[in-house]
């Protein structure tokens, strides 16, 4: 009992790599594999990839903490559909507050914002993690596996817009000339199934680096 | 262990503090968001006409060009007019559903359709809305005719979500020039423009479709057709009127 007295510092260790670890080793969309659907679909530009990030950064870190604080009172039977409330209710507020302010990028994603609701991701933090810890660990969580997921939807991101569009953020960064020379955009970088070959790349980009990540 | 009484009673408080929240989410932020919808729908307006505007522009911009709106049906008769801010008729011509006069429209009933007034210069512009259909969604447009309600001088599109690369690229200053110059009427008869493969380019009623975005350029093509056939009554009322 003692152990639960003395305070532990806000960004102790243990804290700090409840954020790192979503970033390699443990990262939802190459390790984990989930979330591909949306990383397929709204990676074509870097732009809306990054907004999408931010979203599912700031639903998965809110929704994380909403249960940590009802942990103890949510009905086991019930749990996965209080869940899913909370997780819904975050993410329309998102889709509200893009909508009222940022009006073009929510047009973009369309119907991506939506469909946050079943990106794995969330619900698999909820259940894995917020179901059984503190609010502030939670929030950390959240935001950790927001960001891995974030992380490699802006690599992927990056690369389709600079050989498919021949752009970054929407500006020419492939000079003019290379044009003239006969460069083509790649066409097929725009397609979703590039991004899934992008993301194969980054998984084994991965996996050959960290030892701990290779089954025997 | 939770009682079902428990239980229902959670999931029921639950439902009602979620439900209020976005209740009042929703409220509150409609104005805002309806005022995006409106700014969208003015900068498109303008840029058919080769006017490009900002979000903090748009409504003067349009207050100096657009100074009258008409309501017209398919006699060409007008129906309902908006002047110098003023409404003469029943409805202001801006607000306009299109796709419920399309369906009246489909239906045989009496439906009615918007025009533009633009002015610059001393020239005049008619700059005229279109809805239609995409590969995966609607897809949307305005076209600015000369003084003739015939010459197309601009064009916009815009879609909710073809496929970026191929039929997304109905948005871009590169397909949207090929329309340039085109002409709806041979004459008296209306033939629109239709937009195909391997188009003729000497003629004024065809452009080219965009490579790997076919069905999305037979949309654009078939809103062209349909939105604007019903135009006809009042370019043949302009005629006798010039």
């Amino acid at each position: 009992m003692s152990e639960l007295k003395t305070k532990e510092p806000l960004f102790s260790a243990k804290n700090l790599k409840l954020i790192k670890n979503p970033l390699g080793k443990d990262n939802p969309i190459t390790v984990q594999v989930l979330g591909i659907c949306s990383a397929l679909a709204v990676t074509a530009k870097l732009q809306p990839a990054i907004v999408m990030a931010l979203s599912v950064i700031v639903v998965v870190a809110l929704s994380n903490v909403i249960v940590s604080l009802l942990r103890n009172t949510i009905p086991p039977r019930i749990r996965i559909i209080v869940q899913l409330v909370i997780v819904s209710l975050m993410v329309i507020l998102v889709d509200q507050v893009l909508k009222a302010f940022v009006y073009d990028v929510s047009k973009q994603l369309s119907v991506f914002i939506g469909l946050i609701i079943t990106n794995c991701i969330v619900m698999g933090r909820l259940e894995a993690f917020a179901m059984a810890n503190r609010p502030w660990e939670s929030f950390l969580d959240g935001i950790g596996n927001g960001i891995g997921y974030g992380l490699i939807l802006v690599i992927v991101a990056f690369f389709r817009e600079l050989f498919g569009s021949g752009t970054l953020f929407g500006h020419q960064v492939i000079p003019e000339k290379f044009y003239e020379w006969g460069y083509v955009n790649n066409g097929f970088f725009i397609l979703p199934p590039m991004a899934l070959i992008l993301v194969g790349i980054i998984i084994w980009v991965q996996r050959s680096r960290n030892k701990e990540l290779q089954e025997k | 262990m939770f009682s079902n009484r428990y239980i229902f009673i959670y999931a029921t408080v639950l439902v009602v503090v979620v439900a209020v929240i976005l209740a009042f989410a929703a409220t509150s932020l409609k104005p805002f968001q309806d005022q995006n919808v409106r700014i969208e729908k003015i900068q498109n307006l303008l840029k058919a006409a080769n006017i490009e505007s900002t979000t903090e522009n748009a409504e003067e911009l349009y207050a100096t060009y657009v100074k009258e709106e008409l309501a017209v049906d398919a006699e060409g008769s007008i129906v309902s007019r908006f002047v110098d801010g003023k409404s003469e008729g029943n409805m202001r011509p801006f607000n306009i559903n299109l796709k419920e006069q399309q369906n009246l429209r489909k239906k045989g009933r009496k439906a009615i359709a918007p025009i533009y007034v633009f002015r610059k210069d001393g020239k005049t512009a008619y700059i005229v809305p279109m809805l239609g259909n995409g590969l995966w969604g609607s897809i949307s447009g305005n076209v600015a005719l000369a003084e003739d309600f015939n010459t197309i001088i601009g064009i916009t599109f815009d879609h909710v979500g073809e496929t970026p690369g191929l039929g997304a690229e109905i948005v871009t200053e590169r397909f949207r020039n090929r329309f340039l110059n085109k002409q709806l009427f041979d004459g008296e008869a209306f033939v629109s423009v239709t937009v195909k493969k391997a188009a003729n380019k000497e003629s004024v009623h065809e452009v080219d479709a965009l490579s790997g975005g076919t069905i999305t350029s037979e949309g654009v093509s078939n809103m062209l057709k349909d939105d604007l056939s019903f135009y006809q009554g009042f370019k043949k009322k302009l005629d006798v009127k010039n």
